[in-house]
């Protein structure tokens, strides 16, 4: 066989030296735990007899099936997304609209609003929850004309209380990722709009908007992978409403499912609930692409 | 599509919802346990704000400013470190070509959409097997990677970091690391302050992983150890003024950081889209 002529790689040492840590520590903590979920997953314990000593063994795709089967779980992720579907555009559209009016000349004070809008940002999503949890209480909040008329803990509503509790920490995040994309754009392309005779609304939705996709696709991804993901609300919130149940969402059924202890099934629900995750940013990137291409 | 009175309209009631929970919370703070249901929940009473200062940090031995002090460590230690690594994947990505370049690229980026709360489990499986939960390293160490780290600090390299500038570093005999140090990282600085404060944060708000690892209250980061008190309000009352206190206290460190390094980091968050 012939051998290929291998090209030296310059600056190799150095290479290694900058790749190295991250990769090792990537590998351990990112690569090395997925594996070991997808492994645990294909686990099942068997018993010999009824009080025989228990191992695990290889069950192939049995845990699976017990997803699939399980109700609870599916609830859940059924709620999720009903959140989600509400929640992310909600929190978008404020987050857009306030962008664009902090890009409009307007507006007075920028400075002050952007900060306004950003500090909730700076508030755990735990302390966040036990703030509102707080304000939402009947006898402890600031607005009890408002509590002691509506139950916000209540069973049809404390979902909605939640996406009110996220809306508030996440809107100023977004806003300023969509701002800042703004503020990329090359202000000589308003003034040649404005020359062909093209007023601000018409500027907001032919040059700005149509710009801004790469951030606003940036920023649905990070919501749906969030909303998927709820945990610390949901958590905080068991402390305060009944109606929030351990397998509320899908990362607390994870979670009470591990404690039970059944770390096999908690495993492959993380598998399940990671691959819908993905596979969820994966069609909005796809989506909005091909949009932009359009 | 807005009048000038609409616009600020609009941004003064965003303005008002934003802030009313956190002005709620700082009055809240300075009362005493009696006055907290029979005051205006949107005025001061009497100011005893240092008083329950002092309460909380000597309620059971101060393992409040211990919860404060690890969040400092975890989220302030592993953030740096984050940062750093990343940086020199992110650079190393960008400056050199050598083989697999594209697929760990490509791998990272699959990282990126990982959910964080998606790994715990699996690490506190793997950890247990080590018997390694309870303890400081297994919080901290899975906090100091940063795929989006990475990402980042790619793109912006490859923006910001001249290759002519890295030949003269060369010519003038300089190696590839002290170039790094001393000539890159300066012209990368805002997209690492970036990255030290997204990742700052996220482990600084961080729960599920401390909340299946940690037994021990000591090894708490403060969310966690908040989270703890809430729980325990129906049992013990007066918890209940030592959270909203100690609420306060947790995120004033992370504003300060915020204002502290706004400058650098609204730069660097540009960095990715259109220019």
């Amino acid at each position: 066989m012939p051998k290929v002529p291998r090209r030296r790689i310059p600056h190799k040492k150095a290479i290694a030296t900058f790749v190295l840590p991250f990769g090792v520590l990537f590998t351990l903590f990112y690569l090395a735990p997925i594996g070991y979920a997808v492994y645990q997953s294909m686990l099942v314990i068997e018993r010999d007899g009824t009080f025989g000593q228990a191992k695990e063994v290889f069950g192939g795709l049995t845990q699976y099936v017990a997803v699939f089967n399980n109700g609870p779980f599916w609830t859940s992720i059924g709620r999720v997304l009903t959140f989600g579907i509400v929640q992310v555009p909600v929190m978008l559209g404020v987050a857009l609209l306030l962008a664009l009016l902090l890009d409009s000349p307007l507006v007075k004070g920028k400075k002050f609003f952007r900060l306004a809008f950003f500090v909730p940002y700076a508030v755990p999503g735990v302390i966040a929850a036990i703030m509102w949890g707080f304000l939402y209480s009947p006898n402890l909040s600031p607005f009890t004309a408002l509590t002691s008329n509506i139950n916000f803990l209540s069973a049809d509503l404390v979902l909605w209380a939640m996406a009110n509790v996220v809306t508030w920490v996440y809107v100023g995040y977004n806003m300023l990722i969509i701002y800042s994309a703004l503020l990329a754009i090359p202000t000589d392309i308003y003034e040649a709009a404005t020359l062909d005779g093209a007023g601000q609304m018409r500027i907001t939705w032919s040059i700005k908007i149509p710009l801004i996709i790469p951030a606003l696709t940036l920023t649905a991804i990070f919501s749906v992978i969030g909303t998927l993901q709820l945990l610390a609300e949901p958590q905080v919130f068991r402390t305060f409403s009944s109606a929030v149940t351990s397998t509320y969402t899908p990362n607390l059924a994870v979670y009470s499912t591990s404690a039970v202890p059944n770390f096999s099934l908690a495993a492959a629900m993380s598998v399940v609930l990671a691959l819908a995750t993905f596979a969820l940013s994966f069609t909005i990137l796809k989506f909005t692409q091909r949009k932009a291409d359009q | 599509m807005f009048s000038r009175t609409g616009a600020m309209l609009v941004m003064g009631i965003s303005a008002v919802y934003f802030l009313i929970p956190i002005w709620w919370l700082l009055v809240a703070s300075t009362k005493d346990q009696s006055q907290f249901t029979n005051t205006n929940p949107l005025w001061f009473a009497d100011f005893s704000l240092f008083q329950n200062i002092a309460d909380l940090v000597a309620y059971r031995d101060g393992v409040f400013l211990r919860w404060m002090m690890n969040s400092v460590l975890y989220a302030g230690g592993g953030a740096l470190i984050a940062t750093l690594l990343a940086a020199g994947c992110g650079y190393a990505l960008a400056k050199y070509r050598f083989p697999g370049r594209d697929l760990l690229f490509n791998i990272v980026l699959g990282g990126v959409l990982v959910p964080a709360t998606a790994l715990a489990l699996p690490l506190f499986l793997i950890f247990s097997q080590i018997s390694a939960t309870n303890t400081f390293w297994s919080v901290f160490l899975p906090s100091l990677v940063s795929p989006f780290g990475v990402y980042l600090t790619r793109i912006y390299a490859a923006a910001s970091v001249p290759d002519e500038l890295l030949e003269a570093a060369r010519l003038d005999g300089s190696g590839e690391v002290r170039t790094f140090f001393t000539v890159s990282v300066r012209l990368m600085f805002p997209a690492l302050v970036t990255v030290f404060l997204f990742q700052f944060v996220a482990i600084w708000n961080n729960f599920f992983l401390p909340l299946i690892m940690l037994r021990d209250e000591t090894l708490f980061p403060v969310t966690l150890g908040l989270y703890a008190w809430n729980s325990q309000v129906n049992q013990i009352p007066e918890l209940r003024g030592y959270v909203l206190i100690g609420a306060l206290l947790s995120i004033i460190p992370l504003i300060i950081t915020f204002l502290f390094l706004q400058r650098f980091w609204r730069n660097g968050l540009g960095a990715g889209s259109v220019k």
